[in-house]
């Protein structure tokens, strides 16, 4: 593959392009758009999470002021189920369409829906409605390991050698189960959807992380051709996974538009966020190590179940990442799901490896304590040579580095392995430290790169910007490709009827489009070099295509700077407005043989001090070391980092939705008793990048980030926790209880 | 949200006959004064307060923070915690009120929140907030949900076997352990409740958290002159660093004489109780004695004798403990 290895604006910090339009407000989220005669839709929710309605009774509502409607089963009209697909399309978690029978499966499923002429008027309506129910007892229980699986037994994700054997012949060895509770996205901007229908063709304004999948599936759901259906989703005010797949409520928005001929906004309240738009499921995994004296492993078992709804499978993958991250001869990894009364999880910022990582990197620094090792040099022990799990190599993976800088920048020489022996201004401190990874990958992906007349190119792509920096990015890949300026390229994004881009999830996003956008700006390139050769006029007419040389936006021949006539000259010699040209990348994600193993990798470094006189436990630092490829901005690279270890101390210390387990409800459904963390609680944030092109992913070397920085920081925390206090909490999160009275923890309802 | 009438009261009188309507002051009024809106206008939105008329008192003249003639202080019910926070009579001489209304809330909520209204805040019970659940104080009879239920934020001190709600509020913790003193104009003319007798426990009727009746307005408090040499501090203890709720708060005034005798005490306690908790407990075994850590925690045991925790919060008996013994340690050594 081609390999950049010099930019002028590759690796170069760039502001957002889109940073105006957002501190000025004139960007437009999706519930920012209005039309004339638009409606306002109100789930009605279920306030049982298991039973049957028995009758639901809407005539008071529809008698209200400004109500319009009030749809339920009978009279929504037709909405389809998307058939089962076996490829990487019609994707969504919750396949059930809503209304569809009477079934309550969950706290908090729709019933019904309200339309009235402003909001306030449908929410009343909404509320107005009488249901009754009858009422069965529902699970949400919590513990998962050693309760009734949907399988007969757990599958088999990966395995080597003889597990079992080696654990029973083991010198030294870990064996633990860690639990991680319900956690919900809350990105600020709420779930939305405003439905246009024109009699034809429905228009959606969505908060859609994947804007080609979204069409695709609500046309199948709404029984019309894909062309009839169009999303935009033109700015995300983020969604951590949540936003990937379309759920019910915008069913209801474009069921609603499509039944009474007007737009339809239905935006979803904080309330409902805990109930319908998905979760990071609960999840239970036992870790069972074994070293030899030396502190190689020789046998690494993660069992894990998840709980998932009552009629969906989500399966959280845990196990992504343990079968590369360390070299051992034997391995197995097994995961179940367990049904329960919930609504049905999704992806969250790093599904998989980030609970994956949170209980094999507890189990790595309970292993370092059993071998008195120190566990940066445990994971330099068992660093592997190649991906053991396939028998490939790494694509490029520097973690060793990662581990060693990492150790420098935070300065763990200077830690003593005893609990609570360091001390700072009066406060004791706990240093915690654990490994990181997270997938690289491509994805299919189509671009067009436009050259226009008055110097500015135009970049179109059916991906969205979910805040990470998109847009900048590939104005940037454009700039470097043509030498047009940054802010000279317009990047046209969030639009299904775009040449098809990735979904802004995995993290692949610049892995994927990068490809593409190279292909199709060097095609817009030769078009407009056919320009120059073909038109009259032009002091290249009559020149061979290979004869001549685009550099910093400018046409000359090769190698002569001399004569070098602008490109934007040359349309105006040729008297076209535009030339374009088209790019494609190919998949790697999901490949049935892969020839390398894509990854990056990291290493988390955290502080937390505490206070026993009262209880008080802070995050105070972390240094973060990322193996990412080459970063094509570092600006938003290190927002994206920033931002995830910020999550992490949410992850380790406050995040946990409650279910009661009487009514099924997820009980601190609002922000004031869902803690995340705020600024107050934000350490001091080190973020290192170590900038090794992966030119085996593409010819700028990027991988992406995102996720990888929220994997691995909760176990860092909680490993720093049990250095500083002595209490090992691997039951997320850690808890003031757990510190005070640790045998006495009693938070969970069930 | 319901539907409702929104009335500015031009006088105080007019206020009162306005709100005198209601058949209650308390839980379920249909009429409501208004003020800065941060607590009441979120309970609308859910339909957990449904008044039908709102009267708007925010152009009463009872937003003045100034000294009385005894050497005290007057904080009017209109005055804004934020305002109250950096005043510099609050800051000099009673501290622990200027820290308790800045451990609140945000700096938005703070500008709007008023000294009233901090005064009369609804509890953070999920239970009382959610319409679809039993709650005695949101609906009596209806059953307490939080019992069994989720209590980890829930009260320990002064609960019933209908409810266990806390008093969320920071303020009223300080106002407490200052002697504060409640102003009150109603149908029958001024009264003022000391800020102790002002608050109400459960007991079989939660719905009402107060000494107020229909027609009552707060129009001020009044803080007593401090002794001299005094020295205050709160203590708030949470999950997160900030913009949360106590699971323990602690408020103390102290002052000892020259040989570290401790000579005049007030303690109080927030997060743990179903009011704003002052604990006469602690105070008798603090009175009299020389401060030390020793001394603190007998009184903080003393202070949390009578607790009954639920199934999540036995914590909060541990926590309160050290939150006091650590809050009087820093208030006898505070300068």
């Amino acid at each position: 593959m081609d390999q950049v290895t010099e930019s002028k604006v590759i690796g170069v910090a760039t502001p957002r392009i889109d940073g105006p339009l957002k501190v000025s407000g004139s960007a437009m989220y999706a519930s920012d758009h209005h039309f004339p005669g638009l409606l306002y839709a109100w789930p009605v929710c279920a306030t049982i999470s298991n039973g049957t309605i028995a009758h639901l009774d809407t005539a008071g509502a529809e008698k209200m002021p400004g109500v319009v409607a009030v749809y339920h089963r009978e009279n929504i009209g037709k909405l389809y189920r998307v058939p089962p697909s076996t490829g990487f399309t019609l994707i969504l978690d919750e396949k059930r369409p809503p209304l569809e029978d009477d079934t309550i499966r969950y706290y908090g499923q729709y019933v019904a829906v309200a339309v009235a002429q402003t909001v306030e008027q449908a929410r009343a309506a909404a509320e107005s409605v009488k249901v009754t129910y009858n009422k069965e007892k529902p699970d949400t229980g919590e513990k998962l390991l050693g309760t009734p699986l949907t399988t007969d037994k757990p599958d088999e994700k990966s395995k080597r050698g003889d597990t079992a054997a080696a654990l029973q012949a083991a010198k030294v060895k870990v064996d633990a189960v860690y639990r991680i509770p319900v956690e919900t996205h809350n990105p600020i901007e709420l779930h939305a959807s405003v439905a246009v229908f024109d009699g034809k063709k429905y228009t959606l304004y969505e908060t859609s992380q994947a804007v080609v999948n979204h069409r695709d599936v609500m046309a199948q759901m709404l029984g019309v051709p894909t062309e009839q259906v169009q999303v935009i989703t033109r700015f995300l005010g983020s969604g951590f996974g949540g936003k990937l797949w379309p759920w019910p409520h915008g069913l209801l928005a474009a069921a609603c538009a499509r039944n009474l001929g007007r737009p339809v906004k239905l935006v979803v309240s904080r309330q409902m966020m805990f109930e319908s738009v998905g979760h990071r499921p609960a999840i239970d995994q036992r870790i069972q190590l074994a070293a030899d004296a030396d502190g190689k492993l020789t046998a690494v078992q993660q069992d894990y179940v998840n709980h998932t709804s009552m009629l969906d499978d989500y399966n959280e993958g845990c196990g992504e990442i343990t079968p590369f991250l360390y070299s051992t001869p034997n391995l197995l990894v097994t995961g179940g799901l367990v049904r329960r009364n919930v609504g049905n999880p999704t992806a969250m910022r790093g599904p998989g490896a980030v609970p994956g990582l949170f209980a094999l990197e507890s189990a790595m620094d309970e292993l370092a304590i059993a071998l008195k090792m120190d566990p940066v040099q445990l994971r330099l022990k068992n660093e592997p040579a190649l991906d053991e799990s396939l028998n490939i190599p790494f694509s490029s993976r520097h973690m060793k580095e990662c581990l060693t800088v990492g150790s420098e920048k935070f300065g763990w020489a200077k830690r003593t392995p005893e609990i609570g022996s360091m001390k700072r201004d009066g406060l004791t401190l706990g240093w915690g430290m654990a490994a990181c990874s997270w997938l690289a990958a491509r994805i299919e992906t189509e671009a067009t790169v436009e050259l226009l007349q008055d110097g500015s190119a135009r970049v179109a792509c059916g991906t969205q910007d979910i805040g990470g920096g998109t847009y900048t990015v590939m104005a940037q890949v454009v700039s470097h490709e043509t030498g047009i300026p940054v802010n000279r390229v317009d990047v046209v994004l969030g639009d299904s009827s775009l040449p098809p881009g990735p979904i802004s999830g995995g993290s692949w996003v610049t892995a994927s489009m990068t490809p593409a956008v190279l292909a199709a700006s060097q095609n817009a390139g030769k078009a407009l070099v056919l320009a120059a050769i073909k038109s009259d006029g032009s002091p290249f007419k009559g020149k061979k295509p290979e004869d001549l040389e685009l550099v910093d936006g400018t046409v000359r021949l090769k190698g002569q700077q001399q004569g070098a006539v602008p490109m934007a000259e040359i349309l105006r010699i040729a008297k076209v407005n535009s030339v374009s040209g088209t790019g494609k990348s190919d998949s790697t994600f999901g490949a049935a043989k892969p020839k390398v193993s894509f990854h990056s990798y990291g290493a988390q470094f955290a502080e937390v001090t505490w206070q026993p006189e009262i209880a008080r436990l802070r995050v105070s630092r972390v240094v973060t070391v990322i193996d990412a490829g080459r970063i094509l901005n570092p600006r938003p690279a290190r927002n994206q980092i920033e931002g995830a270890v910020v999550m992490g101390v949410g992850m380790a210390l406050f995040e946990e939705t409650m279910y009661d387990p009487r009514s099924g409800a997820p009980i601190n459904n609002n922000l004031a008793d869902y803690v995340v963390a705020v600024n107050a609680d934000t350490p001091e944030i080190d973020v290192t990048f170590l900038d090794y092109p992966d030119y085996q992913l593409n010819a700028l070397g990027a991988r992406g980030v995102g996720e990888i920085g929220l994997a691995g920081i909760a176990s860092a925390i909680t490993n720093a926790v049990y250095h500083a206090t002595g209490v090992r909490v691997r039951d997320l999160p850690v808890r003031i209880e757990d510190l005070l009275v640790p045998a006495n923890r009693t938070t969970h309802l069930a | 949200m319901e539907l409702f009438e929104l009335v500015t009261a031009q006088t105080i009188p007019e206020a009162v006959k306005a709100q005198a309507k209601s058949s209650t002051a308390q839980n379920g009024a249909e009429v409501r004064f208004i003020a800065g809106g941060t607590n009441l206008i979120d309970y609308m939105k859910l339909n957990v307060e449904r008044p039908n008329r709102l009267v708007d008192i925010n152009g009463l003249p009872l937003d003045q923070i100034e000294k009385t003639a005894d050497g005290g202080l007057k904080i009017g019910a209109l005055a804004r915690n934020a305002d109250v926070a950096q005043d510099a009579t609050v800051k000099e001489q009673y501290a622990v009120l200027s820290q308790a209304l800045l451990a609140g809330a945000s700096p938005q909520l703070r500008n709007m929140a008023t000294t009233g209204g901090n005064l009369l805040q609804k509890t953070r019970c999920v239970y009382y907030r959610d319409t679809a659940t039993g709650c005695n104080k949101r609906e009596p009879g209806s059953g307490c949900s939080a019992i069994g239920g989720y209590n980890r934020m829930l009260a320990i001190l002064g609960t019933s076997e209908h409810c266990i709600a806390t008093n969320p509020s920071d303020q009223n913790v300080a106002l407490m352990a200052l002697d504060a003193v409640v102003h009150i104009e109603g149908v029958k003319g001024q009264r003022a409740v000391p800020v102790a007798e002002f608050y109400v426990v459960p007991g079989a009727t939660p719905q009402r958290e107060t000494v107020l009746e229909p027609g009552d307005l707060v129009t001020h408090i009044t803080l007593p002159k401090m002794p001299a040499g005094a020295k205050s501090v709160y203590l708030k203890l949470r999950d997160r660093a900030s913009y949360e709720f106590a699971l323990a708060s602690a408020a103390i005034v102290i002052k000892q004489d020259a040989s570290g005798k401790i000579e005049f005490i007030r303690v109080a306690m927030g997060g743990v109780g179903t009011k704003p908790w002052r604990s006469l407990e602690a105070e008798k075994a603090l009175l009299g004695r020389a401060a030390s850590s020793a001394t603190f925690r007998t009184a903080a045991e003393a202070a949390l004798h009578g607790a009954k925790p639920q199934s999540q919060n036995g914590f909060k008996v541990e926590l309160a403990k050290r939150c006091l013994t650590h809050a009087m340690g820093q208030a006898s050594q505070s300068a």
